[in-house]
């Protein structure tokens, strides 16, 4: 299946379709990546601190049985696989988007996964605050309002952007998986061409690109977390 | 003035409930540097946030001039912290943000500060005191443990607090720094009158700025009183610990018919062995060394030492009188 690869003409096809179809496809996969990442969040990162301050020995105590459901239905949500996810979702989409299919339609499943992951990586890295340090704000007489927002988050910036850089990654590959139903960008045509068309090259190419914006995303992503850490001493 | 009234704090553990404070009773005078002094797991720490209720008794009360701090809502507790403020151990600095906006913390989450110009330039001010307006810009990450601590204090001074609590300050600090940590904290208590609540397991720390103690052992109160009378007479088994960590040793190198001077070099520039040579030469005291356990740091001489006297009441006066004139020397009699 692999002889004729790289004869002419699948070449020369192969270069059309990468001129006139990957500038949009990138384009879209970096922006349904992006907005999903963005909207989840705006979801997850509250609930991250949620999960941090409501606990029983928390700043803020919340009632147990409300902590017990925050945790089942995060977990319920992280246990169901993707594709499936988008399909149980297709009402939700439908209300919102008004369709299910093309590329806005697919940020509702992304969000719907990424939110609950990444409230527990919000939670990792909120737990990562030295709890002496909060001891302190509160003896300063901060409220759990100000702690959560002048004490909890400011001190784990750099943790929380390394963790946002491991959600953006991971989106982007569940937004390649929503080419199969629908979504767009880059994993549609690897779906539609490789799978469906037996267009190998042009499969792999869009893998190449994949790739290489997870490599964008991790490696900006790491520099940020780098550069905004203040722990780090012999620094500029 | 600080009361605290029969407090008493148990927590609830697996093996059953531990009573970590019984019935403590003190009174802590405005302006005061006030020591309480006891081994780890005396109560010391629950003791001291018993105070700013960041932990809250289980019985009896803490009155702060005049209000049960207790009975306060979460709001005007919040409130009454701005004026009881607190320096760890660990220091606590907020490692993400500089000097300067450590400083600015309690002014900006108090809301009573306004504007930033006015935060930054009162903070300003209070690195001046702490002697560090040169690191404002600077994180805590790129500075000493000492420079921390005196953020910290500045921090702490932010709201012009009536109280200060030190929870074992100066404990992760080594003996020079600790010094001139105790050292702000004097010369600040002496300029504001702020009344200050040091919390040590160290003697020296004790010694060498505190004006009363509390000796607490096992979650009560062993003795309180002045430093000087406290550690010159200990009475309680808890206390002679403390003062004598080498206890048998001391009572058995003790020459019968001796009276015994305790001398304790503080950071003093005259190393020991010279200063009871002087003595015997200038004073014409000939002292027996029962007992020493000194170091030198930076040239600092640090410790304490126990004299035997042998020529009665006068010369037991001189010798106490020539001692102390020495810079960084207590000494008093002791009793066994």
């Amino acid at each position: 299946m692999f002889d004729k690869l790289f004869a002419p003409d699948v070449l020369a096809e192969a270069a059309e379709i990468i001129r006139t179809q990957f500038p949009l496809a990138i384009w879209e996969t970096v922006y349904v990546t992006i907005l999903s990442t963005a909207f989840a969040i705006v979801i997850g990162l509250p609930l991250g601190v949620i999960l941090v301050v409501g606990e029983k020995n928390g700043i803020r105590p919340l009632p147990a049985w409300l902590m017990r459901a925050l945790n089942v239905i995060i977990n319920l949500l992280r246990s169901v696989p993707f594709l499936i996810l988008m399909v149980l979702v297709f009402p939700l989409t439908r209300a919102i988007v008004g369709t299910v299919v093309g590329t806005v339609a697919s940020i509702v499943p992304l969000v719907i996964a990424a939110f609950p992951f990444i409230a527990r990586l919000a939670e990792g890295s909120l737990r990562e605050v030295n709890p002496n340090t909060i001891e302190m704000a509160q003896s300063l007489g901060a409220s759990p309002m100000q702690i959560i927002t002048q004490v909890m988050i400011p001190e784990s910036v750099p943790s929380l952007i390394s963790n946002a850089t491991i959600a953006i990654t991971t989106i982007l590959g569940y937004s390649a998986m929503s080419g199969i139903i629908g979504g767009g960008g880059l994993g549609k045509i690897a779906m539609n061409y490789g799978y469906y068309r037996y267009k190998y090259l042009i499969m792999v190419a869009a893998v190449i690109l994949l790739i290489l914006l997870v490599q964008l995303f991790q490696t900006v992503g790491t520099r940020l977390a780098v550069k905004a850490d203040k722990r780090l001493k012999n620094k500029g | 003035m600080i009361e605290i009234k029969n407090l008493s704090k148990s927590y609830h553990t697996a093996d059953g409930d531990v009573e970590a404070l019984r019935s403590v009773s003190l009174t802590i005078p405005d302006g005061d540097i006030f020591g309480i002094i006891g081994m780890s797991g005396a109560g010391k720490s629950t003791l001291v946030r018993t105070i700013n209720m960041l932990e809250r008794p289980t019985d009896g009360s803490v009155v702060v001039d005049g209000v049960d701090m207790s009975t306060l809502s979460d709001a005007e507790l919040r409130k009454k912290r701005r004026e009881i403020t607190m320096i760890f151990q660990g220091f606590n600095l907020l490692m993400q943000r500089n000097c300067l906006e450590n400083v600015c913390f309690p002014l900006k989450i108090s809301g009573l500060a306004g504007e930033k110009k006015w935060r930054e330039k009162r903070a300003m001010e209070l690195l001046e005191t702490v002697g560090l307006a040169d690191k404002a810009k600077a994180y805590p990450a790129q500075l000493s443990g000492g420079q921390q601590q005196r953020v910290a204090i500045a921090r702490a001074l932010a709201t012009n607090p009536k109280v200060l609590l030190c929870d074992e300050a100066t404990s992760a600090l080594d003996p020079t720094t600790t010094a001139s940590i105790l050292d702000l904290i004097r010369s600040i208590n002496e300029k504001t009158g702020i009344t200050v609540i040091i919390i040590t397991h160290q003697m020296s720390v004790v010694e060498s700025v505190c004006r009363h103690v509390a000796i607490l052992d096992g979650g009560v109160i062993a003795e309180t009183g002045e430093v000087g009378e406290i550690f010159s007479y200990p009475t309680t088994a808890a206390a002679k610990r403390l003062v004598f960590p080498e206890g048998d040793v001391i009572a058995a190198s003790v020459v019968p018919g001796e009276r015994t001077i305790r001398v304790v070099f503080n950071g003093s520039e005259a190393t020991s062995t010279p200063l009871i040579a002087h003595m015997a030469v200038e004073e014409g005291i000939e002292a027996n060394i029962a007992y020493a356990s000194t170091r030198t740091l930076d040239g600092r001489e640090y410790g304490s030492m126990l004299l035997g006297i042998r020529d009665g009441e006068e010369a037991l006066r001189r010798a106490i009188d020539y001692l102390n004139a020495a810079d960084g020397v207590m000494a008093g009699e002791v009793k066994f």
